[in-house]
């Protein structure tokens, strides 16, 4: 343990030395779009299989795609967000190969001429370290079906709701070096993607997948030779199998063996990696231009309509939230990961102070309902509620602690915090009289104390305070109850 | 001969319109005709009772003076296109009992204007083949046949056959290498590829979709202009559909030549091309002179290519468009017990010779270490093919050309790929470049087999094409009925 303690994140101490991880991460985001890449047919999830198939999705004879414009428009939007090259002429290449759930035998997808090229992100990486990861390229391709084996003893099924579902893949550059790296540039990548709503970034619902590639090298050295691991949904399953693979590797090379490029699938039951086909398996995919579509051409005007309609992307509302609110750039990075929490957190901080409120709707709100397994969005507690709540604390009305009674009652009867706290008479005592009244009864009671603490233990004073509150039932003013026997036990 | 089956398209349409003659009368003497020539082989499927329920249709839509521009007219169609409810088979046994649900844009745009469907006509399995014997069910016989059965061209060879034997008004092709002028010329009709773009591929059975174009096969140049008034049109379910309108065609047939200029490609007449054939050649351009065109000699330098660039790029395109047919949704399937081995058995006895050979060279030319000497070669050359047509266009109307090197073959001649390939060495180069182009016949040869000259014109000058058509088809004044005609 001590000896790791020296690592850089990222970094495997092994039997030969310290050796540094390369991960480029391939993320396919589903396009939330109403109808298919090429076809006419809805594209939502969970439909009944095979109804939401086009005679363009089944590949019937004669049949031609036609490119979905709105998906064009995500895809220029997307590549924006990410401050990338946009493409005025990109090319749809046809990649061909067979399987039971690709009906046309080929998915187009664009190969050498994509959508979008180079561009850059900034991850956060902790409260203060950020870094900079390179993206490659973005690209429009279709989803293929999904076959299910599980149905029947010795058929397979098959489902093409999924197939021509548009999708972008966005590749980044071997720029990550760790796995954290690679969680936090996903989780940058997804809430991108979600503030301008080009997709929905549900990974349980696969609207958002990676494939990871991993290789490992002494640090500085070249790049070793990668695996790639497929098909990742979430990005604790990211962040294990990146792990996995890399550990595997240095054994393997620690012990004279080669690494071999390969395609991966990560077992999530092991956690561990496992090889799905080698490069000598590869498929030769006979990518050539979709002779069915046109090239795609747009001008540097509908280029820059697109941007005009981007919202305020998360990087600059870290900055706003913070100068705006007061709040710390850690504060903030969490605010801005959702659109619905920078939503959630500026009703709520409205005329309120805004760093109280940050504390309690991530502390607070936040760990509720996690607790309680609930989403933002279906919060008990509403903006408005929580920004009252705030107030009464910040005016005095009720403590810190009763607040947090009168939270947890929040959630369970989305009453108004005034209302709990009327109902329950929990308003804080900040009348002299009322708490003289309760520092006389406890200085007669505990005349010892009195005297030990007159005669110089200090200490005993958070005692006398105790009992003050205990009487009163938390109610009591404790900046006023301090005060007031400070003067009183003279 | 029946009267009804000595009228072209234009007198039927005019007759019908004068309530001369009624549709029923007309289809049911075509179906009568199709009886009559049914060793032909042409058709793959006769629809008699949907035919006489569409002329009954148009008789009365004639009657209620609400006509379509081919109110009426019996049709076949090439079993290329979708047609809904319909057995649609592309000459395949992979398909052999595929009922689309769907109808082709093409073929809709020609009922819509009151076109009556007879049946579904013949061709080479998947349109590829230049002798239509390559189709699954069996060989279409040249109603020009003299003692042995000769081969009617292809890939539309039942269309070309049927409309020969006036076993159709006029029939629809598709056309990617030649598959509509090669058969006309064979069977001494009309032949007529548009620009690409120009007719909507939607619903046609691909094959090499940079290439493939529908067009009409008539008896004349005017019955060619009124069937593609109805099939052309831009359609936003094909994107390399063309929206550029076309004037009405009819409008153009008989202006004057006068001053056009004709260029007449050098590279058009090499060693190999038949004697009889040069010689109709040679007095088309006379017969174009004489109506006042200037003929200008020209060169198409990159002419040679046009072949084996061809037979990489349609076969690399046809590799991937018949991946769909792989028995997993519709169409003929073998079981087996792995995914692998189904499909290699589906494909294996699904596909036939000529349709696997072009899927393994199109995979082949696509391949990882081949792209760059294959397909992207090819891609460039097309380019230049594609170029000498755009500055030959500079200079000269049109282009004066043989549509084919030799007239119609016997059948089980040509045995050997390369020798049937060549037989479309002067229609390849149009549909490589994506202009239009029309065979019309001139002559019979020596033989007694019908002799075809192509003109071809520049991207979207169809009106053109069709009033420089005609005028040599009044020169050459072909008016010959084969023998195994329809009596």
């Amino acid at each position: 343990m001590t000896e790791t303690l020296n690592l850089k994140p990222g970094q495997i101490k092994g039997t030969s030395g310290i050796w540094e991880m390369v991960i480029g991460l391939e993320i396919h985001a589903q396009i939330s779009s109403k109808s298919k890449l090429f076809s006419g047919a809805s594209a939502s999830f969970g439909s009944d299989a095979n109804s939401s198939v086009s005679l363009v999705d089944a590949a019937m004879p004669g049949m031609l795609p036609v490119i979905n414009k709105f998906c064009v428009e995500q895809a220029v939007k997307t590549g924006l967000a990410l401050n990338a090259k946009i493409n005025n002429i990109s090319v749809f290449d046809r990649k061909n190969y067979f399987y039971a759930d690709l009906p046309q035998g080929y998915q187009i997808s664009q190969f050498t001429k994509p959508i979008v090229g180079e561009g850059e992100i900034i991850i956060d990486l902790d409260s203060e370290n950020q870094t900079v990861v390179g993206i490659e390229r973005l690209h429009l391709e279709q989803d293929a079906g999904k076959s299910l084996h599980d149905q029947h003893p010795t058929k397979s099924f098959i489902d093409l709701n999924r197939t021509g579902v548009a999708l972008m893949e966005i590749v980044s550059k071997p720029d990550i070096r760790s796995p954290q790296e690679a969680g936090a540039y996903v989780k940058k990548i997804r809430s991108i993607l979600r503030y301008i709503g080009a997709c929905d970034g549900n990974m349980e619902e696969g609207s958002l997948r990676a494939d990871c590639n991993v290789s490992v090298r002494r640090p500085g050295d070249e790049f070793g030779t990668r695996c790639e691991i497929k098909n990742l949904n979430s990005i604790r399953f990211i962040i294990q199998a990146i792990q996995s693979e890399a550990e595997r590797q240095v054994d393997i090379i620690e012990s004279g063996g080669k690494i071999n490029q390969e395609t991966r699938l990560f077992d999530t039951s092991t956690g561990e990696t496992r090889s799905m086909r080698s490069k000598e398996d590869a498929h030769d995919y006979r990518y050539f231009p979709d002779p069915d579509l046109l090239p795609l051409e747009f001008s540097n005007e509908w280029v820059a309509e697109i941007k005009e309609t981007l919202p305020e992307l998360p990087d600059s509302l870290k900055k706003r939230l913070i100068k705006d609110f007061g709040i710390t750039p850690y504060d903030a990075s969490v605010l801005v990961e959702e659109k619905e929490y920078t939503d959630f957190y500026i009703k709520a901080a409205n005329g309120v102070d805004g760093k109280l409120t940050a504390n309690w709707m991530i502390t607070e709100l936040f760990g509720a309902l996690k607790k309680e397994n609930l989403t933002l969005e279906n919060s008990p507690v509403s903006p408005e509620n929580l920004g009252k709540l705030v107030g009464l604390i910040s005016k005095g009305i009720i403590s810190g602690k009763i607040a947090k009674d009168v939270f947890s009652e929040m959630m369970i009867s989305k009453k108004s915090p005034a209302e709990i706290v009327r109902e329950k008479g929990l308003e804080q005592v900040s009348d002299d009289k009322e708490i003289l009244k309760l520092i006389d009864k406890v200085i007669l009671e505990n005349q010892e104390k009195v005297k030990d603490y007159l005669g110089g233990k200090d200490k005993l004073f958070g005692f006398f305070v105790g009992q003050v509150m205990k009487l009163s039932q938390g109610k009591a003013n404790p900046g006023l109850v301090n005060k007031l026997l400070k003067e009183n036990l003279k | 001969m029946s009267d009804f089956l000595k009228l072209d398209l234009l007198g039927a349409s005019i007759a019908l319109k004068n309530k001369e003659i009624s549709s029923v009368e007309l289809t049911n003497a075509y179906i009568n005709a199709i009886e009559k020539t049914s060793s032909l082989g042409a058709y793959l499927d006769v629809q008699a009772d949907y035919a006489l329920e569409m002329a009954n249709r148009s008789d009365k839509k004639i009657q209620q003076g609400t006509a379509g521009p081919l109110e009426g007219i019996p049709i076949g169609v090439k079993d290329m296109f979708c047609t809904k409810n319909i057995k649609t088979t592309a000459s395949s046994k992979i398909l052999e009992n595929f009922y689309p649900t769907y109808e082709s844009t093409v073929t809709q745009n020609l009922w819509n204007d009151g076109a009556v469907m007879l049946g579904k006509l013949s061709c080479d399995e998947f349109a590829m083949g230049s002798s239509n014997e390559t189709a699954a069910k069996g060989n279409v016989i040249n109603p020009w046949s003299k003692t042995n059965p000769m081969s009617p061209g292809g890939s539309s060879g039942g269309s070309a056959a049927a409309v020969a034997a006036r076993s159709a008004l006029a029939a629809t092709g598709t056309d990617t290498g030649g598959s509509i002028r090669q058969p006309a010329a064979f069977c001494g009709i009309t032949g007529l590829k548009p620009t690409y773009g120009r007719c909507s591929r939607w619903g046609i059975v691909a094959f090499s979709s940079s290439l493939d174009q529908a067009g009409p096969l008539t008896r004349t140049v005017s019955d060619a202009a009124l069937m593609l008034n109805s099939m052309a049109g831009y359609d936003v379910k094909d994107s390399t559909s063309a929206n550029i309108s076309m004037p009405d065609l009819m409008t153009y047939l008989d202006n004057s030549i006068k001053g056009k200029k004709i260029g007449i490609p050098k590279e058009y007449t090499q060693d190999g091309i038949s004697q009889d054939i040069m010689k109709f050649y040679e007095s088309s351009i006379n017969w174009l002179k004489d109506s006042g065109a200037e003929i200008v000699p020209v060169s198409l330098p990159h002419t040679k290519y046009a072949l084996p660039v061809y037979y990489i790029i349609a076969p690399a395109e046809a590799s991937s468009n018949l991946a769909r047919y792989d028995g997993v949704r519709y169409g003929a399937r073998n079981e087996a017990a792995t995914l692998d081995e189904m499909y290699e058995l589906t494909r294996g006895n699904g596909f036939g010779d000529e349709v696997k050979r072009r899927i393994m060279i199109g995979t082949y030319v696509l391949s990882s270490g081949y792209y760059d000497a294959y397909y992207l070669k090819a891609q460039k050359v097309r380019r230049l093919i594609k170029e000498d047509f755009e500055n030959v266009f500079k200079n000269v109307d049109y282009l004066l050309t043989p549509s084919t090197p030799t007239t119609a073959f016997e059948l089980g001649q040509k045995q050997d790929p390369l020798t049937m390939y060549l037989n479309d060495i002067f229609t390849v180069p149009a549909s490589l470049a994506g202009v239009p182009g029309i065979s019309i016949p001139v002559g019979l040869d020596s033989s007694g087999l019908p002799v075809g000259v192509q003109l071809i014109a520049n991207s979207f000058d169809e009106p053109g094409l069709i009033n420089v058509a005609r005028t040599l088809e009044k020169c050459a004044d072909f008016n010959l009925i084969p023998d195994g005609a329809a009596k």
